[in-house]
This record gives structure tokens, sequence and C-alpha cells, in this order.
């Protein structure tokens, strides 16, 4: 009962009522014979993940995989609060991830390979980090010449503030309000800039679009109704950006947020033994360029992110849960909303 | 005596008991010492979050809202990844974190931390909750802010600690332990030098032991010392009597004989000739066991401070072949000498190596049939030999070692007057010079081979 009255206050801010977490794709994977039924509650399109599913299922035949895909506060509110039933939960909120982590909601396994990895690519060993994902802006080919993008959000700010009537109604970006990974992103922002409140200002009084996913501010950046979208998942833009959909991918040369993509165990996992071989083959992404390629997922790469100092990781800790602390997130988001939406 | 209990292992297992204890009180200091350092770092960090996050506490419109820190989580990620638990409490009510997390009772009011290690979901958490007052509204507002983390880390440093304390206590009492080793028989070292000082001195060495001596010993040496003077004191008075007592026999035996040849002379009958005979003989024995006694006593007396003459030892043998040449001559045995042509030099005592070659010669001669030859040789190898050959009757196959042994005759000698000390004045000198004497049957026929035997 405590729990979900802790949840209720966790998410009050989203006016939702306490109901069955909300399930936007589910795919299954048979095996032939299926020996063991591998469950996964994930955030991860299924364009980007089916090829890693397949090479797994290769790499160990007779595991039936049910992909099941929810955002990533739809997931939290599943293990958090329902305590669904899966055997891997797969995110780009680091920070719920955590919590999770934190709160005792995910099971303790000493990877195989995590040698590999850096040591902060796993956290307590229950939350492990398998790609590393930059948060950049999309810009279109319609607005900006190649070439003509701004570099920093100072040259952005000073751009949309030049040319308000060109950018009025045309720059998007997530609605934090309802996307998990969109808050992280706006609450690291806040950490590491003023710039950040500047620029959220002048998105308001451009009556900025805001945006669940990723996905959606790209179409709508290739399509033209966007002039540039701040904040989108990086590989996601270059997947589309590889399709030739018109749009330029500008990772900020000030900094550029860099969120990880982490799996863990639930606690109420029935099937660990294939949860462990899915970490451990996560683990190795960084040894399948094959998989990287066809995923669009970049595996954890400690080489490019020391020759390109702009690329801030987010870093594992208690610190991630001082955003989701509920007053906090209730002065963030009204900050927010008092920059965006001015009368 | 019996020797029940070993000085170096008592000393030993005492200092190794010793290095134990301070092993064991060094492991468990510093295991103690660390821990509670540890233990301190972590409510250090407690207390910090909780002081951060109670100073962010501010009133406003609607009571009291707090603008969490970051850092007053990230700081608690510092040290591991233990999991943290936060609460914050106004005025009764939990105003954010987790509302289960149970906090320590009587929390000062004073704003100091106050610690607890708690129960909270499953785990050990370790809480430090500050106090604050806060206006609002005119009114004054108590809150309290706990902050919480689970102690993995700390059992982490915990063990670590363990380990490298036992790893130095074991490394301590290793290293302790052989240093006793060591300190024992060190101390232990000047009895073992004594003891191989005294052993090795030979029978007749009665000098006063004079190795250095640890301050402890010194009285024992002493009364060793003591008693070994007055052994030899002794031992003198006796050699002296003895010799004493041989001389004034031996001048008086010359005169008994000298009448004895007198009245032999006078003497017609032939039974009366043949007891004066006897007579004589008895005489000669006495006076040649005198003699004897003399020189057995003179070599215990020189032996005991050698002198060190440079001496000639073809010059020596010649001198004594010389002066037995008229006693041999009486049985027709002829002295053969086999020399080098160049002097052998020998440093050591000429009287006591003249005597040897005196007493050997003398035997060799006394068991010679007559018309026989003693062969006197004079070689030099590893060793310088002065070696006796007589065509005698040799030993008899008896025991030879025995032969040197003072009043020791063979068992095929009755008929010939002797004393059984000749050989042991030869034996005596030999050892004295650091030689040795070699009894053997003659390996070229009839009789006995008796070698003194010199270092060069």
């Amino acid at each position: 009962m405590r729990l979900a009255f802790l949840a209720a206050l966790i998410w009050s801010c989203l006016s939702l009522p306490i109901r069955a977490f909300e399930v936007e794709d589910r795919v299954l994977y048979p095996a032939s014979p299926a020996i063991s039924e591998l469950r996964i509650l994930s955030t991860t399109d299924r364009a980007a993940f089916e090829p890693i599913i397949l090479a797994f299922q290769a790499a160990h035949p007779g595991i039936a995989v049910d992909y099941t895909i929810a955002s990533t506060t739809e997931l939290m509110t599943a293990l958090h609060d329902e305590g669904a039933v899966f055997d891997l939960a797969i995110s780009s909120a680091m920070d719920l991830q955590t919590k999770l982590a934190n709160d005792g909601f995910a099971l303790t396994y000493s990877a195989a390979n995590t040698g590999a990895l850096p040591d902060w690519a796993n956290w307590r060993k229950q939350v492990f980090a398998f790609t590393q994902e930059p948060a950049v802006l999309v810009v279109s080919d319609r607005f900006f010449a190649s070439g003509t993008a701004p570099r920093t959000r100072d040259d952005l700010i000073d751009l949309l503030r030049a040319d308000p009537d060109r950018f009025q109604g045309r720059v998007g970006t997530y609605d934090i309000r309802n996307s998990g990974f969109g808050y992280l992103m706006a609450t690291q922002d806040s950490r590491n800039s003023q710039a950040f409140w500047r620029l959220m200002e002048v998105m308001g009084r451009l009556e900025a679009k805001l945006y669940c996913c990723s996905g959606d501010m790209i179409r709508d950046v290739s399509s033209g109704e966007l002039a540039l979208a701040y904040n989108v998942l990086g590989t996601y833009a270059a997947a589309q950006q590889a399709l030739g959909v018109g749009i330029q991918i500008v990772v900020l040369e000030d900094y550029a947020n860099v969120m990880m993509r982490t799996a863990l165990i639930p606690v109420t996992a029935r099937n660990v033994p294939d949860a462990q071989k899915m970490i451990d083959f996560l683990n190795a992404l960084g040894t399948r360029p094959d998989l990287v390629a066809a995923s669009g997922l970049a595996a954890i790469d400690q080489t490019a992110l020391r020759e390109n100092t702009a690329l801030r990781p987010i870093r594992f800790g208690p610190g991630l849960l001082v955003f989701l602390d509920q007053l906090r997130r209730k002065n963030f988001l009204r900050n927010w909303q008092n920059s965006l939406f001015q009368e | 005596m019996t020797a029940r209990r070993s000085i170096r292992r008592r000393l030993f297992f005492q200092l190794a008991g010793v290095a134990a204890l301070l092993s064991l009180t060094f492991f468990l200091v510093l295991r103690s010492v660390a821990e509670r350092a540890a233990e301190g770092t972590q409510d250090g960090i407690l207390s910090a979050s909780a002081t951060a996050m109670a100073d962010s506490l501010r009133s406003v419109a609607d009571g009291v809202t707090l603008d969490l820190p970051y850092s007053a989580l990230s700081m608690l990620g510092s040290v591991g990844q233990d999991r943290v638990f936060y609460r914050v409490v106004v005025d009764g009510q939990t105003l954010t974190g987790y509302d289960d997390l149970p906090l320590p009772s009587d929390i000062p009011s004073n704003g100091e931390p106050k610690f607890d290690t708690l129960a909270f979901r499953g785990d050990k958490v370790r809480v430090a909750v500050v106090s604050r007052t806060i206006g609002s509204l005119g009114s004054l507002i108590r809150a309290d802010v706990a902050v919480a983390q689970t102690r993995e880390a700390l059992a982490a440093t915990s063990r670590r600690i363990t380990a490298i304390a036992t790893g130095v206590g074991v490394g301590f009492f290793v290293l302790a332990t052989l240093l006793s080793l060591w300190a024992a028989q060190s101390a232990l070292a000047p009895i073992d030098r004594m003891t191989a000082a005294v052993t090795r001195r030979g029978p007749k060495d009665l000098r006063p032991v004079t190795t250095d001596t640890p301050t402890e010993l010194v009285p024992l040496v002493d009364a060793l010392n003591s008693f070994m003077s007055r052994l030899r004191a002794s031992l003198l008075r006796t050699e002296d009597f003895i010799a004493e007592a041989a001389h004034r026999v031996r001048t008086p035996l010359a005169t008994v004989r000298t009448q004895a040849e007198v009245t032999h002379h006078k003497l017609t009958k032939p039974e009366h000739k043949a007891a004066i005979r006897e007579m004589i003989r008895a005489i000669d024995e006495s006076a040649r066991s005198a003699g004897q006694m003399l020189d057995h006593a003179m070599v215990t007396f020189r032996a005991d401070s050698l002198a060190k003459d440079a001496l000639d030892l073809v010059q020596l043998t010649t001198e004594a072949c010389n002066r037995l040449a008229p006693t041999a001559e009486l049985k027709d045995n002829t002295i053969l000498r086999s020399q080098p042509d160049h002097p052998v030099t020998f440093h050591g005592d000429g009287i006591l190596l003249q005597a040897a070659l005196l007493n050997i010669l003398d035997n060799a001669i006394k068991y010679s049939p007559a018309d026989s030859d003693v062969f006197v040789s004079v070689t030099e190898g590893d060793e310088i030999c002065l070696s006796v050959t007589d065509a005698g009757r040799g030993f008899g196959g008896v025991d030879v070692s025995r032969l040197t042994q003072r009043y020791q005759r063979g068992t095929n000698v009755g008929d010939i007057v002797g004393s059984g000390l000749g050989l042991t004045i030869a034996d005596e000198v030999a050892r004295a010079h650091g030689g040795r004497l070699a009894i053997a049957e003659n390996p070229k026929g009839q009789g006995a081979c008796v070698s003194l035997f010199l270092p060069r």
C-alpha cells in the first residue's frame, strides 16, 4: 500500500490514475523448438532491437523472446508499482533504472564479460549499460543549408532570437512531463548549463511543439514541419538520416549529454539464466559491428568519449535520484512550464 | 647429568608466544581502528548529505519546500555503489522521500547529527538524521532530515581491512618468530662456542678457559677454571711426587747394582752367582722403570708448554742411534740408518722427541734377537715419519692400540724387562706435537715397526 502511495506521489504530476501500464507494441520471436521464453520489457523501438534479438536467438537457439515495448515512464510504472512479470527490462531512462535498482527492484548479476566494459558501465552489478547515445539537435535541410546549422546552444539561442518569425511554431522538443528520457535530458541540461533555461524561454516564445518521442520529432523535421528539434536521441536520428530524409544531425559542441541504454533483471524475473545470457550478449555489443550497424545502437566506446570531450556521459549514482524526488520534480516541471508556456 | 629442558627451545617458545600475542593485538587494534575510520567516513558523508538537505529547506506560502541539492545525493555515491534513501519529515508529516524509512529515536534538536543502524527493506542501513527549526507563517516548525545508506561498501572495506590486517599480523608473527629463532640461537651462541672450545681440548689440557665469555656465564667459567687449576695442581703434585720418588730410588739403586756386581765377582759358587744375577736383573728393571717414570713425568710437564725450537730430525735420529749403539753392540745388533742427506727441519721440543725416539729404539733393541739389525729411517711425505723396525717377535697379533696406555705391555714379553711406559711416552710426545704414533707388525717379515708421524 505504501509503495502504491509513493508511486501515486511520484506520478501525480502526470495526472494518471493507478492502472495497468500502457503497452505500445508486443512482438513474439518464436524458437523451434522453444525450450524457454525470455520476456523483455523495453523502451527500444522494434526496428532497433530486432536485429539484436535475432542474433541472440542465433547464438542461443531454443530461447523464444517475448518483446514488449512501452515508454520509459510506463516501464517504471510496470516494474516499480505494478510488479509486472518480466525477465529483463531495457530502458533509455538511466535515472528510472537507477531508481529501480536503488529501491530493490533489480537482481544482482556478476556478468561474465563486463571486464571488457569500463567500471562506470554498470551500477551495483544490477544496471548494465550497453550503448552510448548522445542527445542531438536535428535540423531540417529545408531550413539550413549544409554547414549553416548552429553548433552550440548559444548559437542556437542567438539564431532563434534573431529570426522569430521564421521559427515561430517550427521548433520542437520533448514534453518532459510525459517522457522519462526527455525529463532526464532536461534535468541533466539544467545541471550542465544556464543556457538551457534561456533556450527553453526562447523556445517557449516561439511556441515550441512538444513531443513524446524522438521518432515523431525526426518525422516532422524531415517533412519540413519543424525547422529543428532539440534533445533528439542521436541513434534514432542517425538511423533515419541514413534513409535520406533530409535532416542534419548536430552534436552540439559546448556539450552533449550521452545517455546509456541500460538493462536490468527485475526481481519478478522468472527466467533469470536467459536474462543473464542476454545481458552478457548486450555487454559484448562492442565486438559485433554488424549488430551496431543493423540496430543503429552505438556500443560503449571509451575512445570516442576520450577524443570528444564535449560528450558528457551521464554517470550512474545516487545523484540520478535527485530529480526523481517528488518535490524536486514538481519544482522542476513548474520552472519548465513557466519557461515554455508564457502568458 | 640429565638434560631436561632446552634453554633455546624455552627461549624460542616464549619469544614466539609473545610475538603471537603482539600480532593478535596488532591485528585487532588495526582492524578496529580502520573499521572505525571507515564507519566514520560513511557517517561523515551521511551527515554532510543530511545537513545539505536541511540547509535547502525553505518556507513558502503553503508551508515548507525543498529543492533537493544534486550534491546531497551524488556525494553518497563517492564511496561505493550503495543504495541510498532519504526522508524529510516536517511537523510530523513526510514532506518528501521514502515515507517508510525509519528514523532514529531521540533526535537532538540542536542540529547535531544523530546516527543509527536500522533495518530497512530487508537491508541494514546506516541512518543520519539532523533536525532544523524553520519559521513558516510566523510559527516555528520542526523538520527532521534523514539520509540512509546500505553498508555494502563498508562491508567490502571491512573485508579488505580484515584481509590486510590478517596478512600484516601473520607476516609480523612469522617475521617475529624467525627473529626469535635467531635471537635464541645467537643468545646461546657463546655457550656453543665455549662448549666447542672445551671439547676441542686434549685430555691433558687443563689450562683456564679464555674464550669470550658473556657476563652471565663468567661465574660458571670462573668456577670451572678454578676447579681445573686445582685439578692441574693436584696432577702436577702427583707427577712431581712420582718423579721425585723415581729419582730418589734410582740413585741408591745404582749403588746397590755396583755393590751387587762387585759381590758377583767375589762369589764362586754358581748358585750364589745366579742369585746375584737375578738380583742385578731386578735392579736393572727397577732402574729402568724409574728412568721411564722420570721421562713420563717430564713429557707431561713439558707438553703443557711445548717448546717450538727448530730441530733437524736427521741429526736427532743420528744422536739417538749413537747413544744406543753401545747397548746394541752388547747384543751384536746393528743399527742401520736411512736418512735424507739434507736436514729435515721440524719445530718442536728436542728433549721430548729425543726421549720418544730413545724409548722406541730401546724397545726395538730390547726385543731384537742377537745378531740382528735394527732399521731406523727418516722419510718425508705428507708427514715426517721416524720409523724404527726390528726383527724381534712383534706383537703376537694383539690389539696394538692398547700398548700406548700406561703400564700396558704385550702378551709375549714376560721374559724381558719392561715397565710398559716406553710407547706411552712416545705416544704422548707425538700427540703433544700434533702427530701420532703408529704401531704395526714389520711389513717385511718378523718383527715390529713403530713409526712416529709428525706434521710438516
